[in-house]
């Protein structure tokens, strides 16, 4: 289910490829965004010939892989309760958020299901899909449904939110509840509702470098490029918000 | 006495110390991760994990889906097997390639061709719902479809090897008896394969049993329609690794309870 990109670099081939090389861990809501940053940082004058490579999948997996030992330099959740419990293992410190994102309701072009509001999910007529509840965007979307009061008839739940992004951007589905940067992401595909501002959740997303990195001067100009005035532009650019 | 006069005999009881040592490694290599499994169960707590309604659920869901799956392979694969093995239409090696193709595939992807056959806006599925409403994927039939289509391959060649082993004489000389030819595959073919389409379907059903990849892709994930044993174990991997080993464990118990008194009742060896 991770999607793994490299990005800059090339061959180095030499003890420097080692120091150069950057694993960021992030979740899959961040992966396009994270793309960017990643070749922007390569592409900045302080980090020339930096090899990021962007692990991106369920916030929880990745946090799992964490905890097993994976090398991992820097890991961006999708919410702090994930990051804190890398923290209570001793394997982050100081984790500062970065970017927040808010929940839509996403339903394939042309919105063959009819949905307008969230009252709506209720239908068991339409095929409606959420993230799994182990997941930041299926606890987020559970807490929205809660506060709207509507008991969602959910099909299926979707193991991170690039799977349910997919299912509605093929027509397999009628409506999910994904972030507004995975409706932005995916185009003229999806179209998004918003959702009543009393029952909006915002996922705020912490960035930390690991203290077992590989590479711990990179992890550390990478938190600070994530979290710099270009940071922020770049995040923007995908539908994040400052947190 | 025997012994010394037919050596032969004699070496079928003393088997090669390499044969022996190379065996013992495959073995442990299967055995070493099952045991560090059991090793890590949260053995005080696992009355209580696998009580739990998601796992009763999921359990009765993968048993029954896997056995539907092995009785729709069964229905359709003893026939393509005999073609494979007996006819001499053109392109059976063709489509022997065709039906092996499920092994190779990614099962994700599996299940992603699925969609686009028989998903909402599939070829098939697209027409079919249009005109009845009616849709595999997020139902429980679309797990035995997909079960279906990754286990198909291995009732196929279990059962094509088992009819070529078989003596074809046999079925000559029940046909100059004048038996017709569906008689004939009925009383001697069907007979003499009966051990390797038993096989056979055991093997599909342990794979049915065990499909993730293309169901999670074409059904969907809900707890009592398609969340079945492996993908609960997937999620609660994510949350809860002890769960996800409790889960595992009867799973792999299951498939034991049922593997190993049909292999000694019923297979060779």
């Amino acid at each position: 289910m991770a999607v793994v990109v490299s990005l800059g670099g090339g061959c180095a081939g030499t003890d420097a490829a080692g120091e150069r090389e950057l694993v960021v861990f992030a979740a899959a809501s961040l992966t396009d965004a994270f793309t960017a940053l990643g070749r922007a940082y390569a592409a900045a004058p302080g980090a020339a010939g930096a090899e990021v490579e962007i692990v991106a999948a369920g916030s929880s997996s990745l946090r799992e892989q964490i905890l097993a030992g994976a090398p991992a330099d820097v890991f961006a959740p999708a919410d702090a309760a994930t990051m804190d419990q890398v923290v209570a293992a001793g394997m982050a410190s100081d984790p500062r958020p970065f970017a927040a994102n808010r929940l839509e309701i996403a339903v394939p072009a042309g919105n063959p299901g009819g949905v307008d509001e969230i009252g709506d999910l209720d239908d068991p007529e339409l095929l409606v899909g959420l993230c799994a509840e182990e997941v930041p965007c299926g606890s987020l979307a559970r807490q929205a449904l809660d506060r709207a009061g509507v008991a969602a008839a959910v099909d299926t739940n979707e193991a991170d939110v690039r799977a349910l992004r997919t299912r509605i951007e093929a027509g397999e589905l009628d409506a999910g509840i994904v972030y507004r940067s995975d409706v932005l992401a995916a185009g003229e595909a999806v179209e998004g509702i918003d959702l009543p501002a009393g029952a909006n959740v915002v996922a705020t997303y912490p960035i930390a470098a690991l203290t077992s990195a590989p590479n711990p001067a990179g992890a550390a100009a990478f938190v600070a490029f994530v979290r710099s005035r270009q940071g922020e532009r770049i995040l923007a650019g995908f539908g994040f918000e400052r947190p | 006495m025997t012994g010394r006069r037919r050596p032969s005999r004699g070496g079928e009881r003393r088997e090669p110390w390499l044969l022996l040592g190379l065996a013992g490694l495959a073995l442990a290599y299967v055995a070493v991760p099952l045991l560090a499994l059991l090793q890590r169960a949260p053995w005080r707590d696992l009355g209580a994990l696998v009580r739990r309604p998601v796992v009763i659920d999921a359990l009765a869901l993968s048993l029954t889906t896997a056995l539907a799956a092995t009785a729709a392979c069964l229905l359709v694969g003893v026939p393509l097997a005999w073609v494979l093995a007996r006819s001499r239409l053109p392109g059976r090696s063709l489509a022997r390639a065709l039906v092996t193709l499920p092994m190779v595939l990614p099962p994700v992807v599996g299940g992603a061709a699925l969609l686009l056959a028989f998903g909402r806006r599939g070829l098939l599925g697209g027409p079919v719902y249009e005109a009845t409403g009616l849709l595999l994927p997020f139902s429980a039939w679309g797990v035995v479809a997909a079960n279906a289509f990754v286990a198909l391959p291995f009732l196929v060649l279990t059962v094509e090897a088992g009819l070529r082993a078989g003596d074809q004489r046999l079925e000559e000389a029940a046909a100059t008896l004048g038996a017709s030819r569906w008689t004939v595959f009925r009383r001697i073919t069907l007979a003499q394969a009966a051990p390797s389409i038993l096989a056979g379907g055991v093997l599909c059903w342990a794979r049915a049993l065990g499909e993730f990849g293309a169901t999670v892709t074409f059904a969907g994930n809900l707890q009592g329609r398609t969340q079945t044993m492996p993908l609960a174990v997937f999620l609660a991997m994510e949350s809860d690794r002890e769960a996800a080993i409790a889960l595992s464990l009867v799973l792999i118990a299951v498939s034991l309870a049922v593997l190993v008194p049909l292999r000694d009742r019923w297979l060779p060896g």
